[in-house]
């Protein structure tokens, strides 16, 4: 599991002011982060708290109401952005996986490099193949998804992700969906890929990753940031109210506030 | 008295068995065979049908059947396309014209496109064309609505995947969800073109000569030209089965192998086992 290169180029995000809303239902409330190239951001938050539709809104599967989201050299946020070539720099993995069911675990990580970036078929399955050794999955290439275990599956949508040469990996609570016992796997891969450089913004529960990882923090509630930093100073001595109630609850499943939920 | 599950099963077996062998007797005693088989099964009264019924009619049928099919295809595609369009006329259109030939006799529709087409547009085109044109617009409605359930199957994270992947729409839409939708909707499209083959009968409305005769138009006339009772009827009857019924077995056969392929993944399979276990 080592094959992989350092990233050759990683991107920086800029957001500011970003708001979102479903019909009356504002979901994002004036959102400012900062993500410097090569830095490891965890969001981390209640659910509803609006953690899926800032990421989402980063590569543009949400259209922002307001605000500003520049991603690389591209201002997500303009109308005349390209949608499609700034994706192709955004990798992003998700919750349920989506590999493609219907083609193989090598034509999941081919398709879009041949199609989208026109590259030769052979120049794709290599590129393909070695990311797939880098996860430990090369064996499996000529599997389909369904297949694999969960953990397999989401290593997969890695690998894809990542044969595309991303500059930016968005993940959306990649192991949630895990059986306990395969989170690990992924998890180090991701460990790995942070070390490699890769700009990376993770929404997660994992608070042992995030501590160990994440270069930043930030904690989200109510569809603003209400606290950040670095993860031993959030999660380690949180200085916002919220924020200790919400680390008290994930840390300690059995812990009963005196609000119920 | 009580008895056991088996014993009351057997019993229930038992009743239902003298039943059918009653009725079969009393149908068996009550009818003239004679009669029977001079009106439904003198074959060989109908030999001459032979073999043009096979060389024009069945060739017609499948003629009509397979045009209207890619027609009402490439229009249904269409259709379900604009009914899952962001613009709102497109929307409303296809919504109109599914409801209008969903609710409309094919035998009207395929008079109005038969006479009334070539009156209003001073077209002149050969009969077949208007047979396609009619049953493929109505076809076309029916395969909309089921190309659109296949296309909802598809999850949503589908798209959003190939999205996030660089793919414009409709390349996502071509190499990831279309392929998947397809898999869902062979065994109703199958079963479309099943009613299709049966409703081709209906061009004899139009009136048609000898080399346009389809099936049933041939079974119809058979009645009149040999003294075989409505054998002719059977024969057609027949002839349709041999048609149809090979796309039946097709159709189960695609609904065994989507379901063979579209494995879930081995977690879920391991745990619908314990419950199998468990229950
Ligand atoms: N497509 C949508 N339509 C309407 N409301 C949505 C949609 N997606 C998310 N929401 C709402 O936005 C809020 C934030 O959701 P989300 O970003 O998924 O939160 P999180 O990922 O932090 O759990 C929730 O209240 C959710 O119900
Ligand atoms: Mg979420």
């Amino acid at each position: 599991m080592s094959t992989s290169t350092p990233v050759q180029s990683a991107a920086g995000v800029r957001i500011a002011g970003l708001r979102k809303a479903y019909g009356e239902n504002e979901v994002l409330k004036g959102i400012d982060l900062d993500v410097a190239p090569g830095e490891v951001v965890c969001l981390i938050g209640p659910s509803g708290s609006g953690k899926s539709t800032l990421l989402r809104c980063i590569n543009l599967l949400e259209t922002p109401n307001a605000g500003v989201i520049e991603v690389g050299g591209f201002t997500a946020t303009d109308p005349e952005v390209n949608i499609d070539a700034l994706r192709r720099r955004v990798g992003m993995v998700f919750q349920q996986f989506n590999l493609f069911p219907h083609l193989t675990v090598l034509r999941n990580c081919t398709v879009s490099q041949v199609k989208v970036l026109k590259r030769p078929k052979a120049e794709a399955e290599a590129i393909a193949l070695r990311h797939l050794e880098a996860v430990g999955l090369g064996h499996l290439a000529h599997r389909f998804p369904g297949e694999l275990s969960g953990g397999q599956q989401q290593r997969v949508a890695i690998a894809r992700a990542l044969s595309m040469d991303p500059e930016l990996m968005l993940f959306d609570e990649p192991t949630s969906a895990l059986d306990p016992e395969t989170v690990g796997d992924v998890l180090a891969i991701m460990r790995k890929l942070a070390q490699d450089g890769m700009t990376m913004v993770v929404v997660t529960h994992e608070m042992g990753f995030a501590r160990e990882v994440a270069d930043r923090v930030v904690f989200m509630d109510g569809g603003v940031v209400v606290e950040q930093g670095a993860a031993a100073e959030v999660i380690g001595n949180p200085s916002q109210p919220r924020t200790q109630d919400f680390l008290r609850r994930v840390l300690d499943p059995t812990h009963v506030g005196l609000e119920a939920e | 008295m009580s008895m056991t599950a088996r014993q009351r099963s057997l019993t229930i077996k038992a009743i239902q068995l003298i039943v059918l062998v009653v009725a079969v007797a009393a149908l068996v005693l009550a009818t003239n065979w004679g009669k029977v088989g001079k009106t439904f099964f003198n074959f060989g009264e109908v030999a001459p049908m032979f073999p043009d019924v096979i060389l024009v009619g069945m060739r017609n049928t499948v003629l009509y059947t397979l045009g209207a099919f890619a027609f009402g295809l490439v229009l249904g595609l269409i259709l379900a396309l604009m009914r899952r369009s962001e613009f709102g006329p497109y929307r409303w259109i296809a919504t109109a014209f599914i409801e209008f030939f969903r609710g409309v006799p094919a035998l009207l529709v395929m008079l109005v496109v038969g006479f009334g087409v070539p009156m209003a547009f001073e077209v002149k085109w050969p009969l077949w064309v208007n047979v396609i044109l009619a049953l493929g617009l109505v076809s076309s409605a029916y395969i909309a609505e089921t190309l659109r359930a296949g296309l909802q199957a598809v999850p949503k994270g589908q798209l959003e995947a190939a999205r996030s992947l660089g793919m414009p729409q409709w390349r996502a839409m071509i190499t990831i969800v279309i392929p998947q939708a397809f898999k869902i909707v062979l065994p109703p499209l199958t079963n479309e073109i099943i009613l299709l083959t049966k409703d081709s009968s209906l061009v004899y409305v139009l009136g048609v000569m000898a080399t346009q005769y389809e099936m049933t138009k041939f079974a119809n006339d058979g009645i009149n030209q040999y003294n075989a009772g409505i054998t002719p009827l059977v024969v057609g009857g027949l002839l349709y089965l041999v048609l149809t019924l090979p796309l039946t077995a097709l159709s189960r056969w695609f609904e065994r192998t989507t379901q063979a392929t579209s494995r879930a993944p081995k977690r879920a399979t391991e745990a619908a086992k314990k419950e199998e276990v468990a229950a």
